[in-house]
């Protein structure tokens, strides 16, 4: 097993006490989150709907605002969006009135604007050939499948070359299959890149298969961080052999469990939610509790 | 299926043609002469009276003349007899120039309304108000401050111009989906390079329906300014011909009126489906 990043290192996002209370609303969506995310880790954020995962997705990219608390990333607060946090949307949001080759460069541009155009296009062909779109350049979204367009908009958010990857939901919107080989290119970029990487999920198996620590939100409103798994599973797992590893099913029964029970008790201090490490052990059936 | 429902079409739009065509021959033709009148007073009635002729004249007499005036279109022999084209020619200019200008003022005022909330609900009540006058109202007072029929002319078309595209702009660039201008804001794109790379783009084919609306309305307007103001112009050349008493040439500026307009409204279209996309 490869050695999980070292927490005694600077969190590079660090989200603290973060509330969002929407016009209109009595109560906040979610209220008092805390979590850490350390340098070349990769979080998932698994939750109930409504428990605010996309706003607070969208709260660390800089589009939305707090109602309360603050995001910091490398030791600053968070005000607005930033080319150094790159952002793959849900509904890939690609730019219909450009091809694939424009939408990309739409970003490298922005990222790099003294930039020549033979740099340009070279830099973006380069992230085309990355996620498998050699060939498709020139063809406009309304051309590709659902898969075809997320790759464009992983390829496009890699092409900045982020400090921090944010992921909401990216493969919600597509099939099993095409879900599963997305996945599978995403644990190859990361484990390529060891890319700081934030990713908003609900699905279990997604989680465990690409995340090195795994936040559990309550239900919300007044949404908290419930607690926070620790995967233990090694780090060259990969889709095919995932479900064969020992303590993949403590794992993935843990988060079913939670997802099912919609626990609403509150961990007793918000800000240093219970970690867990569960599957280190074969068989083990109930979690070690490492941290509270 | 397709092709064969277009040949259907086709072939029954050739036949309503051919059976109006038929049906305005018989109507107008006359039914023989009129019994026993004194010839010198027959001569003074003329043929409607005298043969039961129609003075409406049937097609074949409209299809002679256009065929007379189109195939000298571009006569000019003083300024009550110039060949069509001049006359359609001045018309179309008049249309161009007072559609430019109101695309000059109307693009980006709608695209500062429909960036700015506040301004969008201050300038409501004025458009509202000045969208429903009839752009002809508008003529005295132009003629008055401009003092130049022919400008006053474009002054209406630009006025008749302005509302559906300062309205759909102003819709189109506040309705650009979110999920667009946020890749855009992580991407810290702001300014002018937000507005011709994002906004514009993702409004563009609202605007050009705009642009649409307002080139079918600035030619069924020019018609009737022309008509006030003579001069040149087809409108004019209606009026005139109206005086001259020749139907002929009235029911000819009729045809090519439609012809131009429709014209005019393909032309856009297809410049809209090229600025489109296709989601």
């Amino acid at each position: 097993m490869s050695p999980n990043p070292s927490h005694h290192d600077r969190p590079q996002i660090s989200v603290q006490a973060l509330c969002k209370r929407f016009p209109g609303a009595d109560r906040p969506t979610f209220n008092d989150v805390w979590f850490d995310i350390y340098p070349g880790e990769f979080v998932c954020l698994i939750g109930h709907s409504g428990c605010g995962k996309t706003t607070m997705l969208n709260i660390l990219a800089g589009l939305d605002r707090a109602s309360a608390g603050a995001v910091i990333v490398d030791g600053k607060e968070v005000v607005g969006p930033s080319l150094d946090r790159a952002v793959i949307f849900q509904s890939h949001a690609l730019l219909p009135w450009m091809t694939v080759l424009g939408n990309i460069a739409f970003a490298v541009r922005s990222k790099w604007p003294d930039w020549s155009r033979e740099k340009v296009e070279e830099h973006c062909r380069r992230y085309i050939e990355l996620v498998h779109l050699a060939g498709a350049e020139g063809k406009r979204p309304v051309q590709l499948s659902g898969g075809m367009k997320q790759r464009v908009g992983i390829a496009r958010a890699l092409a900045i070359q982020p400090q921090i990857l944010l992921m909401d939901e990216p493969f919600s919107a597509l099939d099993a299959l095409t879900r599963g080989s997305l996945q599978d290119e995403v644990v190859a970029i990361s484990a390529a890149s060891r890319q700081t990487t934030f990713m908003i999920t609900h699905d279990i198996d997604e989680a465990v298969l690409l995340a090195d620590r795994i936040v559990l939100m309550t239900a919300g409103p007044d949404a908290r961080v419930a607690e926070v798994v620790e995967n233990t599973l090694p780090r060259d797992r990969t889709r095919q052999s995932l479900h064969r590893l020992p303590g993949y099913y403590a794992v993935r029964n843990h988060l079913l469990d939670f997802l099912v029970e919609r626990p609403r008790a509150l961990p007793s201090d918000p800000r240093h939610p219970p970690t867990l490490r569960i599957g280190d052990a074969p068989d083990a059936s109930s979690p070690v509790r490492i941290r509270a | 299926m397709q092709s064969s429902l277009n040949a259907r079409a086709g072939l029954l739009s050739a036949a309503l043609l051919a059976v109006f065509l038929i049906a305005w021959q018989v109507a107008v033709s006359g039914h023989g002469a009129t019994a026993k009148m004194d010839p010198e007073y027959a001569a003074l009635m003329g043929k409607t009276a005298t043969q039961g002729t129609s003075a409406m004249p049937g097609p074949v007499q409209i299809g002679e003349r256009l065929v007379t005036l189109l195939r000298d279109p571009f006569y000019d022999h003083g300024p009550n007899d110039k060949g069509i084209a001049i006359q359609l020619g001045w018309s179309l200019l008049r249309v161009l120039l007072g559609f430019g200008l109101a695309v000059i003022v109307a693009v980006p005022l709608g695209f500062f309304i429909g960036m700015s909330p506040l301004l969008r609900q201050a300038l409501e009540p004025f458009i509202q108000i000045l969208k429903p006058i009839s752009p002809l109202a508008w003529m005295p007072l132009a003629l008055y401050t401009i003092r130049d029929s022919s400008q006053s002319a474009i002054f209406v078309i630009f006025i008749c111009s302005i509302w559906p595209l300062l309205i759909n702009t102003a819709f189109g660039v506040g309705s650009v989906r979110r999920e667009w201008l946020n890749v855009a804001r992580t991407l810290e794109v702001t300014g002018w390079r937000m507005a011709t790379r994002v906004v514009l783009p993702a409004a563009a084919p609202t605007i050009m329906t705009g642009m649409r609306i307002s080139i079918g309305i600035a030619w069924l307007v020019i018609v009737a300014a022309e008509m006030l103001v003579g001069g040149t112009g087809i409108g004019y050349f209606v009026w005139n011909q109206w005086n001259n008493l020749s139907i002929t040439d009235v029911i000819i500026a009729i045809l090519l009126i439609g012809l131009v307009g429709m014209a005019l409204d393909q032309l856009l279209g297809w410049i809209g489906r090229h600025l489109g996309y296709a989601e």
